[in-house]
């Protein structure tokens, strides 16, 4: 069967959510091979094998993780040269879609960004992509080379399938060209305990109609064990991180349930959770846009809302 | 010091956006404008421009597509850029990045540039990969999704906040920088800018000027193809309750744990 690289999306070895639906999808195409860059390989390796990663590449080398976005490009077009891979899958966020345009130039190969499907066909995959805000849904291919594909969080539910992991090292060889963007600093953002914003099955997010206090939008979160965002209004106000934010300039979120506190709905922030299954909103303000896009609507002060509902969730927990 | 700025000319976001018959992203039919994320870019190079020591900096703002995208680099040089560059040639369209950013190399070496700047990513394709592929085609470090720039001489230091750490990173020119929205806040165009702006230099060059071969870029010569595309069906209207006394609350827990929620 033919391989399929998938690019591993991990903090110090904690691998992602988002690699195991990638193995997933992979696993549809043909043999999912594991590309993992950094020396945490022994936090992760049970992850991979669990999600049916075949072969297991190791690349670590401080050139990869001291230099921005390059390096990792240059390694990964190598192996790619070297396996011959019938795709490659790469998770949609800023670094890997930087890694995959560069990936397409140095090997020749076409490009899809945010996929939210990859299927087999004729030897090759072809895609679905969710565009202009969500209002179209777009299938396309790749003509050229080896198809690479960016994919979006929640693209698939992961299913486990133990694999075989065959772990091979692979000797990093970076030019001096690709060492020129330095990492001189980095900081870690701070964990909340909550889930992941972009793999979240709920996100509870708040906007400006909470007036700066996400106190209430927390505890409802925190009820549902849901993730929370946040309205670019909210955060160009300095009332939540910009890490946050939902939006076409933030982050895209597709969970099972989306709740607006506070939040008019406007397209920037419609391109963010459009394609949410379910949506609820809070407004005070019935004539808000973000009523057009719910299966269940409240109009009401959203702090006493959420606060009551906060309640009533806890206690159905009990 | 020169920097050039690479701008996009995108479908109004708010207004009804659609494709053409070969499933490319109609240009011409829906209103049009300067895409929201490259002001982030035009406002960045306009402050490292100003300030620069030497007092020659310069900001050329380069666009590509049909003629009415002569209307991106309008509105940069009414915020203050100084002169346009637009690729305009019938044989650009349907590129895809691969195409557009082969084109925006060649364009960006015609000019020199000790910094190339972009947005963060176009409000239609969305892809975000021009920047890093810019970088790849033309062989500079790539500094991008920069929240924070510093410029010291031919230093460039940005603050990149990632999903799972804030890193500062640092290169030096000639380079490619991109910008997201937290990087500053663009000014609107006064109307001294407004009036100086029409008598700004706009070069419109060609494939040709680029030596660039037709069959290189467009729909055809794009290592991708958008086979269909659908309209998503419009979101069923679901209920909306007006709270009362608290019954929002308990209607609304009603509904989630009906779906399972709660």
């Amino acid at each position: 069967m033919s391989e399929i690289l998938v690019l591993v999306d991990h903090v110090d070895g904690s691998v992602r959510k988002t690699t195991a639906e990638l193995l997933t999808l992979a696993r549809r195409l043909g043999e999912p091979s594991a590309v993992f860059f950094g020396s945490q390989i022994d936090a992760a390796r049970d992850a991979l094998k669990h999600y049916g990663a075949e072969r297991v590449y190791v690349l670590d080398s401080a050139d990869l993780s001291d230099y921005l976005v390059a390096p990792k490009a240059e390694a990964l077009a190598q192996l790619v040269e070297a396996q011959q891979p019938a795709a490659v899958l790469i998770p949609s966020n800023a670094e890997g879609k930087e890694i995959a345009g560069r990936l397409s130039i140095k090997t020749g190969s076409g490009l899809i960004t945010d996929a939210v499907d990859v299927q087999p066909r004729d030897g090759g995959v072809t895609t679905t992509q969710s565009v202009f805000a969500g209002d179209y849904t777009v299938t396309a291919s790749v003509t050229k080379g080896t198809p690479i594909v960016t994919v979006k969080p929640n693209a698939v539910t992961p299913e486990p399938a133990e694999g075989s992991a065959a772990e091979r090292t692979v000797d990093v060889d970076v030019s001096d060209a690709a060492k020129t963007a330095r990492i001189v600093e980095r900081r870690p953002r701070e964990a909340t305990g909550r889930p992941e914003l972009n793999e979240a099955a709920i996100v509870v997010a708040g906007g400006r109609g909470t007036s700066g206090d996400f106190a209430t939008v927390e505890a409802f979160a925190d009820a549902l064990g849901a993730a929370v965002g946040a309205s670019r209004a909210a955060v160009d106000a300095g009332w939540y991180p910009h890490a946050y934010q939902v939006g076409q300039t933030g982050k895209t979120v597709s969970p099972q349930l989306y709740v607006a506190a506070g939040i008019s709905g406007a397209i920037q922030h419609r391109a963010g959770m459009q394609t949410s299954r379910t949506i609820v909103a809070i407004n005070k303000d019935a004539e808000s846009p973000i009523f057009e896009l719910v299966d269940f609507g409240v109009v009401g002060d959203l702090h006493s809302v959420l606060k009551s509902a906060t309640e009533q969730a806890l206690a159905r927990k009990r | 010091m020169k920097i050039v700025v690479c701008v996009k000319y995108v479908p109004d976001a708010t207004a009804d956006r659609k494709f053409n018959a070969d499933n490319t992203v109609d240009r011409v039919g829906v209103q049009g404008m300067l895409s929201e994320l490259d002001e982030y870019a035009v406002e960045e190079a306009l402050k490292i421009r100003d300030g620069d020591e030497s007092g020659d900096a310069q900001v050329v703002v380069l666009t590509m597509g049909p003629a009415d995208a002569r209307a991106a680099i309008l509105k940069s040089l009414q915020m203050g850029a100084d002169s346009g560059v637009h690729i305009v040639d019938d044989a650009i369209h349907g590129s895809d990045s691969v195409g557009s950013s082969l084109l925006l190399a060649k364009a960006v070496e015609r000019q020199g540039a000790d910094i190339v700047l972009c947005g963060m990513a176009s409000t239609d394709g969305s892809m975000s990969v021009i920047p890093a592929m810019l970088a790849e085609r033309l062989g500079v470090p790539q500094v991008t999704f920069a929240s924070e720039v510093t410029v010291d001489g031919n230093t460039v230091r940005v603050r990149r906040d990632g999903d799972a750490a804030t890193e500062v990173i640092e290169a030096s020119t000639p380079l490619v920088l991109s910008v997201t929205d937290q990087s500053n806040e663009p000014r609107y165009p006064s109307f001294k800018g407004i009036m100086a702006a029409k008598k700004k230099p706009v070069e419109e060059i060609t494939l040709a000027d680029l030596g660039v071969a037709a069959g290189d870029v467009g729909l055809e010569a794009a290592w991708t193809k958008v086979e269909a595309y659908a309209e998503r069906p419009p979101r069923s209207a679901g209920a909306i309750v007006t709270d009362e006394d608290g019954t929002g609350a308990n209607q609304l827990v009603e509904f989630l744990a009906a779906q399972k929620f709660v």
